[in-house]
C-alpha cells in the first residue's frame, strides 16, 4: 500500500492525530529487520502502529536498555505506561544499555525519527541551542545523537507545530546533518547518510528532489487531509519543492485506527496535535 | 588474598582533589550518579573544574555553584525535565565554557584514555557543527584504502572523526555494592559507562549504597555485574541513598519532588541560596536526614 492512496476509510472519526501516526509508520516501511528508533509519543505511536500492522520484523527498544520483540500485533505495548507495566509488558529480546546503542547505530542497523528544533530545505537539524552557540540565546538539549545518527544511519524527522520558526532557510546548529553537508563531505564519508521522512502536522516531505547542484532538498510529498498547499507554504520558512502530481496523506485502515487506539489509549497524541 | 582496605569519607576524597583538574563523574542524565561526592565538592573551597559526564544535576550543581570552569558532555539533562536549568543558565550566561560533543563521542574519549591510545576515530560528528564549534577536535586520515563495493579505482583513504583521549584526574562513580577494595557491583539494566571513568582515571572514587564482603558481590545479580575491579579504585566510600535525588535502580527510584524543587531554584538567587542553605551548607548525614523528613 502506498502512503498516498485512499484505503478503505475507518467508520470512526480520524482525527490529524491519527494521520500524523499513519503517515509517522509509512516512514517506517521497507525497513525489515533494523531498530525502529522514534523519540517522542507521536512518532513511538507510528513507530509501534508500523511494528503491528505492515513491518512485523522492526526491532523495537523499550525506551531504555532492552529491545523487544512481541510476539504479536497486540502484545506491540501501548505508549506510556507507568513503570511497572511498561516492565511487564515488554518482551525482551536483546540487552541493549546505552554503549551497546552506539555500537548499533555505528554499524548501521537504526532508523531513528528525532524531533527537531528548526529544519532547513537539506534536512540539517537543530536541536542544540538558538542563536550563536558560543552564547546562544537559548540552550537547547545539546547535540545529543545527532550527528552520529545521521552519518551512520537512516534518519526521519517529527515537528508537530509546523511553522516558519521550525522550517528555517538556515538552521542555527546543525546537529543532524542534511543532504548539503553530507554532499561536501563526499560520497565515501556520507555513504551511510540518508534523511527519509519529515512528518509534521500539517504534511509529510522527503528529500527526492535535487537541487541545481544535484543535492537532495526537500519535497512536500503530501498534504494531511484538510490541509491546504497555501497553509503548507506559509508556514515554511526554507524553499520547499512542490511535485505536479502531489497527494493527500493516507487515512488509517480500520485496523490501524484499532491499533492507533490501542497503543494510545490516553489519547496522548492530541496534545501533541490538537484537531485544527 | 583479599586485597587493601579502602574505605573512606567524602570529605577524604574531596581533600585528595585540587583545583584545576580534570573530574569525570559516571552515571547517566539523573541516573546513577555519585551526588554525596558531588556534595561534598560543593561544600569545598576547589575551584576551577573541568568536568566530563553524561551530564545531569551534578554538571547544573557544579555550574550554579561556580566549582566548573569548563564541561565536556555528550548532554546536560535531568531526564525527566529535558533541560538541566542551572547548567542552561550557566551557558546562556556564559559563565562556563563549554565542549559539546555527540554522546558517542564521549564514549570513545573514555575508552581511548581508559586503554592509553591518543584518540579513537569515527564517523560521528563529521560534518556536523560539532566540529565547527569545538575548534580544537581534529580529523585523522585511514592509512587504509575504503573501497566502494563495485568500484575498481583503489578506494579512497578515509577521513574519521579523531576523538581525543578524555584524560581524567580523578573519575567519581556511583554502583550499587562494592568491598572495601572496590571490586564493585551495578544493579539495574545499565552499566552506563562507570568502568570506563574509572579506567581513565588517575584517582577513582567509588561511593556506594552498601559495602559487602567480596564473597556476597557475585550472587547479587550474576557476573557480567561485576563491572569494576578494586585495580581501578582508589577509595570506597559507603553512602547509603548517595545517589538521591537521581535513581539508583533496583534500590531506588528518582525523587520526582525534590528534583522539580531543585529545578526550580534557577528561578532567583533567593530560590537558590534558600536551597543552598537548607540542603548543601549541611554535612551529608544532615542532608539525607532532611531528605528522610521530606518523605514522611
Amino acid at each position: 500500500m502506498s502512503d498516498v492512496s485512499t484505503p478503505t476509510p475507518s467508520s470512526t472519526a480520524v482525527t490529524r492525530a491519527d494521520i500524523c501516526a499513519v503517515a509517522i509508520a509509512e516512514a517506517f516501511r521497507g525497513d525489515g529487520e533494523r531498530l525502529c528508533n522514534p523519540i517522542g509519543n507521536l512518532p513511538l505511536i507510528g513507530g509501534r502502529l508500523a511494528a503491528a500492522t505492515f513491518e512485523p520484523y522492526l526491532a523495537l527498544t523499550d525506551g531504555f536498555y532492552t529491545l523487544m520483540d512481541p510476539q504479536s500485533p497486540d502484545e506491540v505495548p501501548p505508549i506510556a505506561l507507568p513503570e511497572a507495566e511498561r516492565v511487564a509488558q515488554r518482551t525482551v529480546a536483546h540487552w541493549n544499555p546505552y554503549r551497546e546503542m552506539f555500537g548499533l547505530l555505528w554499524q548501521g542497523k537504526r532508523h531513528v525519527m528525532m524531533g527537531a528544533t528548526q529544519i532547513d530545505q537539506y534536512g540539517n537539524q537543530n536541536i542544540a541551542a538558538i542563536g550563536d552557540w558560543a552564547q546562544p540565546r537559548r540552550q537547547l538539549l545539546g547535540f545529543r545523537g545527532a550527528p552520529g545518527n545521521t552519518i551512520n544511519h537512516t534518519t526521519s524527522y517529527w515537528v508537530p507545530n509546523h511553522s516558519p520558526r521550525v522550517f528555517v532557510p538556515a538552521v542555527d546548529v546543525v546537529c543532524g546533518i542534511g543532504y548539503d553537508r553530507a554532499h561536501a563531505l563526499g560520497p565515501v564519508a556520507s555513504r551511510f547518510h540518508e534523511v527519509r521522512r519529515v512528518v509534521s502536522n500539517l504534511a509529510v516531505f522527503d528529500f527526492e528532489a535535487l537541487d541545481a547542484e544535484g543535492v537532495p532538498t526537500m519535497r512536500l510529498r503530501s498534504l494531511h487531509p484538510g490541509v491546504t498547499l497555501e497553509e503548507v507554504l506559509e508556514a515554511t520558512g526554507c524553499d520547499v519543492v512542490i511535485p505536479g502530481d502531489l497527494g493527500e496523506s493516507r487515512g488509517p485502515t480500520e485496523q490501524e485506527l484499532a491499533q492507533i487506539n490501542r497503543l494510545d489509549p490516553r489519547g496522548l497524541r492530541l496534545n501533541e496535535v490538537p484537531e485544527p | 588474598m583479599p586485597g587493601p582496605d579502602k574505605r573512606c569519607t567524602e570529605d577524604e576524597v574531596v581533600a585528595e582533589l585540587s583545583s584545576g583538574m580534570t573530574i569525570g563523574i559516571g552515571g547517566w542524565g539523573s541516573r546513577r550518579k555519585p551526588m554525596s561526592l558531588i556534595r561534598a565538592i560543593l561544600r569545598s573551597d576547589l575551584t576551577d573544574l573541568t568536568i566530563v559526564s553524561y551530564g545531569g544535576p551534578d554538571v547544573g550543581l557544579l555550574c550554579r555553584s561556580g566549582k566548573a570552569r569548563k564541561v565536556i558532555s555528550g548532554f546536560v539533562s535531568l531526564d525527566s525535565i529535558p533541560l538541566e536549568p542551572h547548567y542552561q543558565a550557566a551557558r546562556q550566561n556564559g559563565t562556563i565554557q563549554a565542549a559539546e560533543w555527540d554522546e558517542g563521542m564521549l564514549l570513545l574519549g573514555l575508552q581511548a584514555a581508559a586503554w592509553r591510545v591518543p584518540f579513537l576515530p569515527t564517523r560521528a560528528g563529521l560534518g556536523s557543527d560539532v566540529m565547527k564549534n569545538m575548534a580544537d577536535l581534529r580529523t585523522v586520515t585511514s592509512p587504509y584504502a575504503t573501497v566502494l563495493p563495485g568500484q575498481n579505482d583503489g578506494g579512497e583513504f578515509e577521513e574519521l572523526l579523531a576523538v581525543p583521549a578524555l584524560e581524567l584526574d580523578a573519575a567519581l562513580v556511583h554502583q550499587n555494592a562494592a568491598d572495601i577494595s572496590g571490586n564493585s557491583v551495578w544493579l539495574g539494566e545499565d552499566p552506563f559507562m562507570d568502568d570506563l571513568f574509572v579506567r581513565a582515571a588517575q584517582r577513582s572514587y567509588v561511593s556506594t549504597e552498601r559495602i559487602l564482603p567480596t564473597t556476597e558481590l557475585a550472587g547479587l545479580g550474576d557476573i557480567a555485574h561485576l563491572k569494576i575491579s578494586r585495580m581501578d579504585v582508589t577509595g570506597v566510600i559507603e553512602a547509603p541513598h548517595g545517589a538521591h535525588f537521581t535513581e539508583c535502580l533496583p534500590d531506588y527510584s528518582r525523587d520526582e519532588a525534590f528534583q522539580k524543587r531543585y529545578a526550580a531554584t534557577a528561578k532567583s538567587d533567593e530560590a537558590w541560596d534558600e536551597f543552598r542553605a537548607e540542603f548543601l551548607d549541611i554535612d551529608e548525614a544532615g542532608y539525607q536526614a532532611k531528605v528522610k523528613e521530606l518523605q514522611v
